[in-house]
């Protein structure tokens, strides 16, 4: 039975159902079909799952997509393996929890037939995404993914930043699709297909071949592999394409949750895990992952430090949450990678949720500093939230611990430069901590700074709005607890208590590590205390002395100010690429090679003619005695050359 | 292949005749010409129909062949007949008039007979250009194509009317007349204008040169191929809204198709040595054209030069000189045809409500119409190569057959989807996103009407984005052939890999 079809084609039906019947017919039905539709995408996604854990492995072509010549060939199909698996019941659970969340926060929004229809197409696109038996398909759910981000980031068009937020995030997109895309046309080229299997099994035999590049030998595969990540860096929003994800905050919360939390972002981590073989094959390509990942967990939990905007501070996390798990895979660890990315779906899903249900209370306010003191008025999204931070911030037994644990401890075993990232990755930690408390504590405690209008508004969030809260922290507590360290489970005495690793191990490998007991407990308590401490300096700043970090902002106004504008990266880019592109078409393009060389040139010849034409029509002036005058010289000259011809 | 009547023929002159039969009509019966003229080109549509159905797609050799003798002194003959190049353009041609016609209904008022006779002349012309294996024949409906057209700019168009429609007529005919020539100098060479006759023969290589630069001078103009690119712009922003879909439509397509008829398989030596300035001109097509389009600030002239980036992906795949590339461009020039063709049918649209091509004059259409949103968005993100769209599909196999035979070529085309994304995506926002422009508060959405005339290309854009092969099968034989003929046969479809692999070493 190929009831898994149903898997990705519900939400597609819904979408057009909504899309087409949205307006006029459904009206506030039309979240029925989307949430209904989700849910049976849901179910049928945990009957997939049962089946790839009891070792049904599922790799079938559904029909063949192109055919080009009698040499390319591919098709649509679907695989579900362990790591399809993982991604299923991530992207169902979050998408239907969302899904219904959204139904109270979006309850009076005109465009609300419309809001479900894109939610509904966008889960359609990123279960193409993680379904695919291809790299093309893959290709097609990634750009598809992309455009419903640019749909609902920019859901409230009337507003020009969010109309920006939208285009930006898209065209900086295409920057890294441009290498993904170079990427996957180079690999079909060197292996002759594009289809995982396959491509997996041959792609050993490429490994030490080289090319001539800018008159150096590089390995072929590393030049596979650095396109295939430009991909990644676009879409998990790494250095130094993480500029769209914080704009991206323009968007409806829930889509912040569900597209720019927990699944779409992640795509990026996917793909990297998925084409684990190439990426492998590739030393150089995987220390570049591993250290572009650390610098970019580093680089935006220092820019969420200062930030006011609550949703900012959330996207800032995210971003360097996904630095996290891309420096996991580049030391070899992708499945503690995978891992994080399970875990960061619940408790960042459930960070955005919590930050849309404080904006719902405070009318759509996200300024921290005019909050204060919410705690009382809204008490289940101050503790789950407070639950969901400190999962982030890596305490035990929350799921963020298990995973986070993992990646800083697999890092700190991976030799080169393992020690490096392990080092950017556990500062990143003690800041994550610090700016995740930061958050809670000025929102939540204190005294209320907003208006006295807000504060008679203020309320905790209906029900549809807060039993999804409630899920996700069951998620965020637990969801870690299928892969508890092999460490506990010697203390214990049970043997394979890492289920998860276990699971993960026939697809994605686990590194191999040699160091003692003593070390693994010695880095694991390194990692807690950081965590701990990161929230004790919270406590510290915000809650005992809260005029610490107004001295230290002014006494340091210079790294503030770098900060707080984010290290001027989105000016930079202003200035050299979109002013200058602008520039070059307008001033150069149009107004010189079009319009002086190239119409100068077709303009010119016409108007030579025309002027050689004039000077010659002079000669007809239609007066007598001229004619009369050139017919004497012209008899004068014939009979000169007549004596000269005679004469010789 | 048996049918009950000429196809072809029928194709090229249902329309012709029409037009003429239009022409005694009183001019004073407006609704009566309207109603025929939509008939007529239905019917042509509905009889071009059997080409698709019954298209044998296992042979490279013409098909639909009819083959009468014309003038014989000279040797010239009526000599017709399509194969997987030129077929899918017949249909598309069809197709595409039924749109004219009905995009045209209320935004023609004056010499409505004029203008419909004028639409008809060029859709049998066109259809002429397609299946004409005669090379008289073949200049006969290229230049007759062009009056009816001058007329549809200079006649029916916007201010600067007068100066867009001689430019697109001198600046055309300059590049014909030294088509005109080689086909005269192929002529006193062999004695035939047989075009299946002089594909087999063999030139030498000086002659080749001449020819491949003679046919380039027409083919280039029309394309249009960078820096022969300014009569476009012009052009297509004075034209009336027909006009500009027939220009985008097909008319450009006939300089791609001129390559793929005459210049590869006649001068296949001097076609593989100017593949690199090929190459070269097209990614200078892309580039260029695309980032000129951020500095446009009239909706047709962005689009038109849109075209010539696009027009840089077809050339670029042609001069690929492999499967992919080849197969990618063909696909490219209907997929150009058909989404450029739908986003001058939506500015006609729009233009007739506000008669206004400012893009300033526009801002928040999304909030009064919705539906027309809606689709110009579709074409809008086909534009721009969106997977499961029809864009991607062709820009993807130019792509892969370009980055195969060059490199350099490939990597610098690929550039091209960041700066389409740019521009059109900017496009949409300011005339769609954003507050609602007072101007265009009002305004009504898109009538059954006009939603009848966009539909089937919406529907087209998805069929090919999701099963290209319904279309790509018809090419894959011919192109294979033409790729022998260039080749010399060495090994048809040279192996892409092996191609690779050598660059590699």
């Amino acid at each position: 039975m190929d009831y898994y079809l149903l898997i990705p084609f519900l939400p597609l039906a819904a979408f057009f159902i909504n899309i087409l019947l949205g307006r006029k017919i459904l009206g506030t039905a039309a979240h029925w079909v989307s949430t209904l539709a989700v849910f049976g995408s849901m179910v049928i996604a945990y009957m997939s799952v049962y089946d790839v854990i009891h070792g049904r492995i599922v790799n079938a072509d559904l029909y063949t997509w192109i055919i080009s010549g009698t040499q390319f060939k591919v098709s649509i199909g679907f695989l579900i393996d362990q790591l399809t698996a993982v991604m299923l019941v991530v992207v169902t659970t979050v998408s239907f929890l969302v899904h219904v969340y959204s139904v109270g926060y979006m309850h009076d929004d005109p465009g609300y037939y419309r809001f479900f229809a894109y939610l509904s197409l966008f889960t359609f696109s990123m279960l193409m995404l993680i379904m695919a038996n291809n790299l093309l398909q893959l290709y097609f759910g990634w750009e598809a993914v992309g455009l419903c981000s640019y749909f609902l980031i920019g859901f409230w068009y009337e507003k020009k930043s969010a109309a920006d937020a939208g285009k930006k995030a898209f065209v900086v997109n295409r920057f890294g699709d441009f290498g993904f895309g170079l990427g996957v046309i180079l690999l079909f080229l060197t292996l002759g297909t594009l289809h995982y299997v396959p491509v997996f099994e041959k792609v050993s035999s490429i490994a030490g071949q080289t090319v001539t590049l800018f008159g150096t030998e590089v390995h072929l595969v590393t030049i596979m592999a650095l396109l295939l990540f430009c991909g990644a860096v676009g879409k998990s929003a790494q250095v130094p394409l993480h500029v769209w994800l914080p704009d991206a905050m323009e968007g409806p919360t829930p889509v912040s949750a569900l597209i720019h939390a927990a699944t779409m972002v992640t795509a990026g981590v996917f793909m990297v895990a998925r084409l684990n073989p190439i990426f492998s094959l590739s030393p150089v390509a995987m220390n570049v992952v591993a250290i572009t990942g650390g610098i970019t967990a580093l680089f935006a939990a220092t820019i969420a430090l200062v930030q006011n905007d609550i949703k900012r501070v959330v996207a800032y996390s995210t971003v360097s949450q996904l630095g996290y798990m891309l420096l996991a895979c580049g030391v070899g660890a992708y499945g503690a990678g995978i891992f994080h990315l399970y875990t960061h779906a619940f408790f960042k899903a459930l960070l955005f949720l919590c930050a849309g249900s404080v904006m719902h209370a405070m009318a759509g306010e996200l300024d921290m500093q005019k909050m204060g003191g919410l705690k009382k008025y809204m008490p289940v999204t101050y503790w789950t939230m407070v639950i969901a931070s400190l999962s982030i911030a890596g305490i035990p037994p929350f799921a963020g611990f298990f995973s986070k644990d993992e990646i800083l401890w697999m890092a700190f075993n991976a030799g080169g430069v393992g020690k490096f990232v392990w080092a950017l990755g556990a500062v990143a930690a003690v800041l994550t901590a610090f700016y995740s408390f930061r958050l809670i504590f000025v929102t939540f405690h204190g005294e209320f700074r907003g208006t006295e209008e807000q504060k008679h508004h203020l309320h905790e969030s209906p029900k549809v709005m807060t039993i999804p809260l409630v899920i996700l922290c069951i998620g965020a507590v637990a969801a870690g607890w299928i892969g508890i360290p092999q460490l506990f489970g010697d203390v214990l005495g049970i043997e394979h208590i890492n289920w998860y690793a276990g699971f993960m191990e026939p697809l994605l490998g686990h590194p191999e590590v040699h160091a003692s007991h003593g070390v693994e407990w010695g880095v694991m308590g390194l990692s807690v205390a950081i965590g701990v401490a990161g929230i004790l300096l919270a406590v510290k700043f915000y809650l005992r002395d809260p005029g610490i970090p107004r001295r230290l902002a002014e006494e340091h106004p210079f790294i503030h100010r770098v900060l707080w504008n984010k290290y001027y990266v989105d000016e930079l880019y202003d200035l050299i690429i979109v002013r200058a592109a602008k520039a070059v078409a307008r001033d150069i393009m149009v107004g010189f090679t079009d319009a002086k060389i190239i119409e100068g040139i077709v303009n010119g010849v016409p108007r030579f003619i025309g002027w050689t034409a004039q000077q010659i029509r002079k000669v007809q002036s239609g007066i007598v005695h001229h004619y009369a005058s050139f017919m004497a010289a012209g008899l004068f000259l014939a009979f000169a050359l007549m004596l000269i011809k005679l004469w010789t | 292949m048996e049918t009950p009547y000429p196809i072809l023929t029928t194709v090229i002159f249902a329309p012709i005749g029409g037009g003429l039969l239009l022409m005694l009509l009183s001019r004073k019966s407006e609704s009566l010409i309207k109603w025929l003229a939509l008939l007529i080109s239905m019917a042509t549509f509905g009889l071009s129909l059997p080409l698709f159905t019954g298209f044998d797609k296992t042979t490279h050799l013409m098909q639909f062949q009819e083959r009468h003798a014309w003038i014989p002194a000279w040797n010239i003959e009526y000599f017709i007949g399509v194969d997987g190049i030129s077929v899918l353009f017949v249909l598309l041609s069809t197709l595409i008039t039924i749109l004219c016609v009905l995009i045209s209904w209320h935004s023609i008022k004056d010499k409505i007979k004029e203008f419909y006779v004028a639409l008809l002349l060029i859709e049998g012309s066109m259809i002429g250009v397609f299946c004409s294996l005669d090379f008289f024949l073949f200049y006969l409906f290229w230049e007759a194509m062009l009056i009816p057209m001058y007329l549809l700019i200079g006649v029916w168009g916007g201010p600067k009317r007068v100066y867009a429609a001689i430019k697109f007529f001198l600046y055309t005919l300059v590049g014909s007349v030294l088509m005109l020539v080689g086909i005269i100098v192929l002529y006193r060479h062999t004695g035939t204008f047989n075009i299946l006759d002089l594909m087999t023969r063999s030139y030498p290589y000086r002659l080749q040169m001449i020819l491949f630069w003679a046919f380039f001078a027409a083919f280039a103009v029309k394309v249009p191929m960078f820096p022969v690119h300014t009569w476009l712009p012009d052009a297509h922003t004075e034209a009336p809204t027909a006009g500009s879909v027939i220009l985008a439509g097909i008319l450009i397509k006939m300089g791609a198709y001129g390559f793929l008829r005459f210049s590869l398989p006649m001068f296949p030596d001097a076609a593989r040595a100017m593949t690199p300035v090929m190459l070269g001109l097209s990614v200078v097509a892309i580039i260029y054209g695309g980032l000129i389009c951020l500095a446009q600030t009239d909706l047709k002239r962005l689009i038109a030069y849109s075209s010539v980036s696009h027009m840089g992906f077809v050339t670029l795949g042609i001069f690929a000189l492999n499967a992919q590339g080849v197969e990618g461009g063909i696909l490219q020039m209907l997929n150009h045809g058909i989404v450029t063709g739908a986003l001058f049918l939506c500015v006609g649209v729009i233009y007739e409500r506000t008669h206004s091509r400012e893009i300033a004059d526009y801002g928040g259409l999304a909030t009064p119409l919705p539906v027309y949103a809606g689709f110009f968005m579709v074409f809008t993100l086909a534009s721009i190569g969106l997977p499961g769209m029809n864009g991607f599909i062709g820009e993807f196999l130019i792509i892969l057959g370009g980055f195969a035979a060059n490199r350099v070529a490939g990597v610098l085309a690929a550039t091209g989807i960041i700066i389409g994304a740019a521009y059109m995506l900017w496009l949409y926002q300011r005339v769609f996103f954003m507050s609602v422009n007072d101007k265009v508060k009002a305004l009504d959405d898109m009538d059954g009407r006009e939603i009848i005339t966009l539909l089937p290309l919406l529907l087209l854009v998805f069929w090919i984005g999701v099963y290209p092969n319904t279309f790509l099968s018809f090419m894959h034989v011919s192109v294979s052939h033409l790729l022998d003929q260039v080749h010399y046969g060495a090994s048809g479809e040279m192996n892409l890999a092996q191609i690779f692999m050598d660059l590699v070493k």
